[in-house]
């Protein structure tokens, strides 16, 4: 009531400022009579409609000549193998700078390539800021070396002391709990798919845990994965509690001997308060009993823009993820988001997502991502 | 997280001010900021480029006829262009190709018969999820396992068969470099030949939505967007990057994970929010629309003798009521700090109708003078208006303690008003509107829409406590001027030199 009250005076007061100013008017202006019509609310004359030029499509940004399809794989895809097909799309830009001198069209296309890329504004400021001031003490000089220069900056903010390897403790009576999450539709229950089927892959007795009971048929499409990799899921009733789903899996996990228990969870938006409490409370469960939670992985697609930042925030502060999760890497988008997210954060990304198949996901190579950022070969 | 455009604009306005016209350098170093903002906000950068272009194209044909401060210039020029960018055309529609399955309930809304077509063989379990939103819309869903161009082809046979006028077919998910799938899709398009193709758009993409969009656009020539998750804190800058590049409009908007939370776009909505500001101009325009400008006049009058009574509040809250819900405009003042903001968007505006209801159950002689009121007549009117004491005490409380503003603004002191914080908003702007209207003397200067959407987005540059308010006139009664004020008409305007009106 009282914060009513106060909002009703607020805006009385601006009404009746209002008023003054709009009678203040009326007097001055001896054409409409008070109460007479209002007259139309201030509009600014539009200037005339711009050319057609200033709203044609913009310089095409795709390369011209079709990309063609990726050869039949045999074995697991490397990164590289990959990237390769999006590869040259902005090289254009960056790749002028080679053996050419610096100058004010140098760091704009800097600029360009990595704003491209999602690194961001702040992020992508602060690195130049330092390249600048290298070149400005002469420290370096020529396009080949200032892109190296920031390859290695970049490089640097990817950083981490320790191990980019998936957390797996395998201690005798724990089952070690990889929980993932993420925002709706980036690829959460495809990236267990593969874990599983990796995992398994490499002798560990994995159990998947449909923990998505409330999208449709998410957990036909994790039990279909599971049958393709060959593990056991544990599911629950659609509409049920995820949490307990979890617990029944770990439950089960610990009785038959399962290592490692690959927990789905439901998209969600990372604003949604109530969502989230419930992935704490997931979270709890699993790390309860003979369950030791020793992944959370956070799901980002590589198309997400700067609110990747915002959701890798609320997810860590809720549920303390471990590492990223970066997929749809094999599209035209760059994910340079995660430089942010590690920068800010210190998130690693620990794998990537590189296509649809089983074994398109593989360890995240620095490397590999900074030169396909940059668009360099 | 992130700076608003809204935060960034205030700024450019601080530095604006006492500007006569912008430079060259100012108008750079504000749209560098824009730039940045509209960066962050995920707008692809060349459209951001552009989008810059036609802010200093606004703004420099502007600024030789109008008489905004180059503060106000600028904002406006961004609102224009971004409702400009955004607004445009409306699509009309009956038949539709590629996803979403949540479209469907609308259409069953809008007494269409719709059936389901799942051609996204592709992810497992897909068709089972179309299926179970089948089941839950209540429409027909048909599938089968063949390759994704037949089951499209079927599906539009069934949908003809069963005498359904709509028919939508979800198709799989795809890159937009995976020729082989953009190979499908194409053929999908070429077998059907759909009325409409849509293309679904995360409100959380980055700079590959113009990318994507594109590739999309010249494979299927799309017909609109559809912008998905809206529902959460991403400012969306990707629906200007869309609209910009290939020119689509946006058609719907989904704003959850119920089937219900699916509805037609709002160009308007979308500039706000991408904006994140509030919108002096349109609370202007909606004063200007709604008011009764002689009622309103009338309590400012009383306002500035200083008798303010509950039989003013009453009219002036219903002026208020008529022009919008009370947290909408809440959020349309500038300068207010981000806590009172927040208990904006809480404010239930059936409680506004409680406090009408209160203050109509006093008799006019209790409207008159407050002090009458003593328990047992608060009981009464706490009955009669179906509250409860405590209610009525409430607002009788907030009642005193805006006489009281009220009063301090007629002497000529702007008191902090609670809940606006150091910003004081407000504050400032009643400072401000003083300052400007004693200069001008009488309100016989360049008072206008203008004058007061640029006291209003200035008003956040103001400390309160030392904003003199030296006579605010007032209009159509007897003016409490302070002297000295008077036969100022034809002083200059101090600092801003704005150019006379030409409207």
């Amino acid at each position: 009531m009282t914060a009513l009250l106060i909002a009703l005076g607020v805006v009385i007061v601006v009404v009746v400022l209002a008023a003054l100013v709009l009678r203040a008017r009326a007097r001055r202006t001896p054409g409409p009579p008070l109460g007479a019509p209002p007259s139309p609310p201030a509009t600014v004359e539009r200037p005339p409609p711009e050319p057609e030029s200033a709203l044609a499509p913009p310089a095409p940004v795709l390369a011209p000549e079709p990309v063609l399809a990726p050869e039949p794989e045999t074995g697991p895809p490397t990164y590289r193998s990959r990237l390769g097909n999006v590869r040259g799309i902005f090289s254009g830009a960056v790749s002028a700078l080679r053996g050419g001198k610096v100058d004010a069209a140098t760091w704009e296309s800097l600029e360009e390539a990595l704003i491209r890329a999602d690194v961001g504004v702040h992020t992508t400021d602060v690195l130049l800021k330092g390249l600048r001031a290298r070149v400005d003490a002469r420290e370096i000089s020529g396009g080949d070396d200032i892109l190296a220069a920031l390859g290695d900056e970049i490089r640097a903010l990817l950083d981490v002391p320790y191990s980019r390897q998936l957390r797996f403790d395998g201690l005798p009576d724990t089952v070690d709990v990889w929980l993932v999450v993420g925002v709706n539709g980036v690829g959460k229950t495809t990236t267990i798919g593969k874990l599983a089927r990796q995992q398994s892959a490499a002798g560990r007795s994995v159990l998947l845990a449909a923990g998505d009971t409330f999208r449709a048929a998410a957990a036909d499409q994790l039990g279909m994965w599971a049958e393709r990799s060959g593990v056991e899921i544990v599911r629950g009733a659609e509409g049920g509690d995820p949490s307990a789903v979890v617990f029944d899996a770990v439950q089960r996990a610990a009785a038959r001997g399962n290592d490692l228990v690959l927990a789905d969870t439901a998209g969600r938006l990372h604003t949604k308060l109530n969502l989230i409490e419930e992935l704490k409370k997931i979270r709890r469960i699993a790390d309860r009993g003979p369950g030791s939670v020793t992944e959370v992985l956070l799901v980002l697609d590589a198309t997400t823009g700067q609110n990747a930042l915002a959701q890798a925030k609320q997810f860590t502060e809720a549920v303390e993820v471990t590492g990223i999760v970066l997929t749809k890497l094999d599209g035209t988008a760059k994910g340079g988001i995660v430089v942010a997210v590690q920068r800010e954060l210190g998130l690693p990304v620990k794998v990537v997502g590189l296509g649809e198949g089983p074994d398109d996901l593989v360890a995240f190579d620095p490397d590999a991502f900074v030169d396909a950022l940059l668009g360099l070969d | 997280m992130f700076d608003s455009l809204s935060d960034r604009l205030e700024r450019i306005s601080t530095r604006l001010r006492g500007k006569g016209r912008i430079s060259e350098a100012d108008l750079d170093e504000a749209l560098g900021d824009i730039r940045t903002a509209l960066l962050e906000a995920d707008v692809e950068l060349t459209v951001a480029r552009r989008f810059c272009d036609g802010i200093r194209l606004r703004v420099s044909a502007e600024a030789l006829s109008r008489s905004l401060t180059p503060g106000q210039q600028v904002i406006r020029a961004v609102h224009e262009e971004l409702v400009g960018v955004l607004g445009g055309e409306s699509l009309k529609i009956s038949y539709a190709s590629r996803p979403p399955t949540v479209v469907l309930l609308w259409w069953k809304q809008q007494g269409r018969n719709p059936i389901l077509v799942g051609a996204d063989l592709q992810r497992p379990a897909a068709v089972e999820q179309l299926r179970v939103l089948g089941g839950q819309a209540g429409v027909t869903v048909f599938s089968e396992a063949t390759d994704p161009v037949a089951v499209a082809r079927a599906g539009v046979e069934e949908a003809r068969r069963l005498g359904k006028d709509i028919c939508i077919i979800d198709t799989a998910g795809r890159l937009t470099i995976d020729a082989d799938l953009m190979e499908e899709i194409r053929g999908i398009s070429a077998t059907v030949e759909p009325h409409y193709t849509f293309l679904v758009i995360d409100a959380m993409i980055g700079q590959d939505a113009v990318a994507t969009a594109k590739a999309f656009h010249e494979t299927l020539a799309l017909d609109a967007v559809i912008l998905s998750k809206l529902d959460g804190d991403a400012r969306g800058g990707a629906a200007l990057s869309v609209k910009g590049v290939v020119g689509k409009p946006i058609a719907f908007a989904s704003t959850g994970e119920r089937l219900g939370d699916f509805d037609l776009f709002h160009p308007d909505r979308m500039a706000d929010r991408i904006l994140g500001m509030g919108d002096v101009l349109s609370l202007i325009e909606q004063a200007d629309r709604t008011m009764d400008r002689d009622e309103v006049a009338q309590g400012a009058a009383r306002l500035m003798q200083g008798q303010f009574t509950l039989d003013d509040f009453l009219s002036q809250l219903r002026q208020v009521k008529k022009m919008g819900s009370l947290g909408g405009l809440m959020k349309l003042i500038p300068g207010m700090s981000k806590e009172m903001r927040q208990a904006a968007g809480q404010i239930d505006d059936g409680e506004v109708a409680r406090v009408e209801a209160i203050v109509c159950s006093m008799t006019p002689d209790e409207r008159g003078d407050v002090s009458l009121l003593d328990g047992s007549r608060r009981s009464r009117i706490a009955r009669g208006s179906g509250t409860t004491v405590p209610e009525v005490n409430a607002l009788l409380k907030q009642f005193k303690e805006m006489q009281k503003m009220m009063k301090g603004m007629a002497s000529g002191n702007m008191p902090n008003i609670p809940g606006m914080g150091a910003m004081g908003g407000l504050g400032g702007l009643g400072g401000r509107a003083g300052r400007k209207l004693a200069a001008q003397g009488a309100g016989a200067g360049a008072a206008d829409f203008d004058m007061l959407s640029q006291l209003m987005g200035d008003s956040g540059d103001f400390p309160t406590d030392a904003s003199p308010f030296p006579g605010l006139p007032a209009p159509g009664a007897p003016r409490p001027m302070v002297s000295g004020n008077k036969g100022t008409k034809k002083k200059k305007k101090g600092g801003r030199v704005t150019p006379p009106k030409n409207r």
